[in-house]
């Protein structure tokens, strides 16, 4: 067991440089002074990431992507605090279908979700806008944040809530003073993942945008021209910096707490 | 006492306004934007196109269009090809990862699951972008290639072929396999372990009767998260896969923008959902036999 372990432990090592290896040559190109991203490295240069400045319709992209991954968290967090409490706690058949379908979209391709979403929004007038856009992402970070608020849910043991409900709290006391704070640090991770899954959403976002590209719409544009190539790959390490510490923090915080409650798992 | 918490059982004072307030946001999500949507397309698909928004009249001609031209056939027959070999790549490499976390790991476990799912949070679009310009014919590859003496001549080989679209997709869907794998090789109880090598079995025997199937559910989950995904895929045959890589799903893009016939793109997402129905039962049946614990 032992012995294979350790070739276990190579494979696993192969395996993660097969994961980051091609992701981490964005970085990497982006300090190259060269319009290629091709060997041998021509030196170093920031002149790349000096042409992010000043350019208005990626800031205008900037935007827009902050705002609808915001809005669309909220949303996405919202749904998933209240349809996984209700999944747990609401014993109803309606409160479970209701979980079962939210989870859905896993098993949709994100060209469905995004063509049944471009129908929808242009049949009650909407159209192609940041609205929708926003409705999608909702939709697309919905099983995340219903996994996450639910397993978070389901780790506080039931003994708190009965406590509470036996002592006289009512039901949106309940809610809202005892299990609600014990599930904050998984209230933020599920925001912050949900803002993620927003902000590098491409599938979905392609179909319901109008005239205001999000990041990635802005990125897909630009890579017609070899010419902003190295812009693009000087954005991409931003952007892939970002998502490193986003979800570094989330992580960290779904796992914050938890020792505290796990010793009583329900 | 237990006839005290009888008589006042959450369910006894669970005010309706508390209910429906916590029921609103999920029924509203899930009806309207999940099953309406839906059911909107399945209502389009069998409409003609006349430019409108719904389309006019019922028929059932665009599957009939699909049904007969050989077209949709090589790409479906395409698609599927492109997706299961791209799901079976996934789940066989992410075993032996899955393995190691749940079994070897020992104290690096946390680290090492944090390394593995970090990749599922960053964006698809520039895992995908990474890829093209690794296989570029002035590109990463052909370059390192060069550079080191093996090749002379740069190959036009990579891009643009179904291969890259393969190794692309693998790549950007690797992380989604592992942690099901994982979760149901964690919950296997040591115990059965044990028992199997008390009892004689050889490490390979073990594995073979006791951990592959008791590991069976996640195997099968893994392999649908990662099916469903790629199976209609059009960012990636657009970026690395060239004209002999087009999917499904690149086809039902292009009815909803260029080709602009947009009931025929509804019958082409309908005929995929059922495909996917289709996997999903099969899933589910293996699931069965495999005695599932979930």
């Amino acid at each position: 067991m032992k012995r294979d372990g350790r070739w276990l432990g190579l494979y696993v090592l192969a395996y993660l440089v097969f994961l980051y290896l091609p992701v981490l040559l964005i970085p990497l190109f982006s300090f190259n002074d060269s319009i290629q991203a091709a060997f041998p490295l021509q030196g170093f240069t920031l002149q790349w990431y000096a042409t992010l400045h000043g350019n208005p319709a990626l800031s205008g992209a900037l935007v827009n992507s902050l705002v609808i991954g915001a809005i669309a968290a909220s949303g996405a967090t919202l749904c998933g605090i209240t349809v996984s409490y209700m999944d747990l706690y609401g014993r109803s058949p309606l409160a479970a279908t209701i979980s079962a379908i939210a989870r859905l979209p896993i098993l949709i391709p994100g060209v469905i979700v995004g063509i049944s979403l471009l129908i929808l929004v242009n049949l009650v007038g909407l159209g192609p806008s940041r609205v929708a856009i926003v409705l999608g992402h909702i939709l697309v970070a919905l099983p995340t944040t219903v996994v996450v608020m639910r397993s978070r849910f389901a780790a506080i043991p039931k003994t708190v809530r009965e406590a509470a409900l036996d002592l006289g709290a009512s039901d949106w006391t309940t809610f809202r003073r005892v299990m609600l704070p014990l599930s904050l640090p998984a209230v933020l991770s599920a925001f912050m993942l949900a803002f993620l899954i927003s902000f590098d959403e491409f599938i979905v976002v392609f179909f319901l945008a109008g005239t205001e590209p999000t990041l990635p719409l802005y990125i897909w544009s630009q890579l017609r021209f070899p010419r902003s190539l190295p812009t693009v790959m000087a954005l991409g390490t931003a952007i892939l910096a970002v998502s490193f510490i986003i979800a570094g923090t989330a992580e960290i915080l779904r796992h914050r707490g938890l020792g505290a409650t796990r010793r009583n798992p329900t | 006492m237990s006839a005290i918490i009888a008589a006042r059982t959450p369910e006894a004072r669970s005010s309706s306004g508390f209910r429906a307030a916590m029921l609103l946001p999920g029924a509203l999500v899930t009806f309207l934007l999940i099953l309406f949507a839906l059911g909107l397309v399945l209502f389009l698909a069998f409409r003609g196109n006349d430019g409108s928004l719904l389309g006019v009249g019922l028929t059932g001609e665009n599957f009939l269009t699909v049904a007969t031209d050989p077209l949709y056939w090589t790409v479906t027959l395409r698609s599927l090809i492109i997706a299961g070999l791209v799901t079976v790549a996934t789940v066989v490499t992410a075993y032996p990862v899955a393995d190691y976390l749940a079994f070897h790991a020992g104290r690096q476990r946390g680290l090492l699951l944090f390394l593995v799912t970090l990749p599922f949070w960053t964006s698809y679009l520039l895992r995908v972008f990474a890829w093209k310009i690794v296989l570029a014919y002035n590109g990463v590859l052909n370059s390192a290639l060069i550079e080191s003496g093996i090749w002379s001549e740069p190959t036009l080989a990579f891009l643009n072929t179904p291969a890259a679209v393969v190794v692309t997709l693998a790549h950007a869907y690797a992380p989604f396999a592992i942690l099901p794998i994982y979760v149901a090789l964690d919950t296997i109880p040591k115990s059965l372990l044990e028992a199997a090598s008390d009892l004689g079995a050889k490490p390979f025997t073990a594995f073979r009767r006791v951990v592959l199937p008791n590991s069976m559910p996640g195997v099968l989950a893994a392999a649908l998260v990662v099916f469903v995904p790629t199976v209609g895929d059009y960012v990636t045959p657009a970026m690395v896969g060239g004209p002999a890589s087009t999917m499904i799903g690149s086809l039902i893009q292009s009815q909803f923008g260029k080709a602009n016939d947009w009931p025929f793109g509804a019958a082409l997402s309908v005929c995929v959902m059922l495909v996917i129905l289709l996997v999903v039962l099969v899933a589910r049946g293996a699931d069965r036999r495999f005695g599932s614990r979930t």
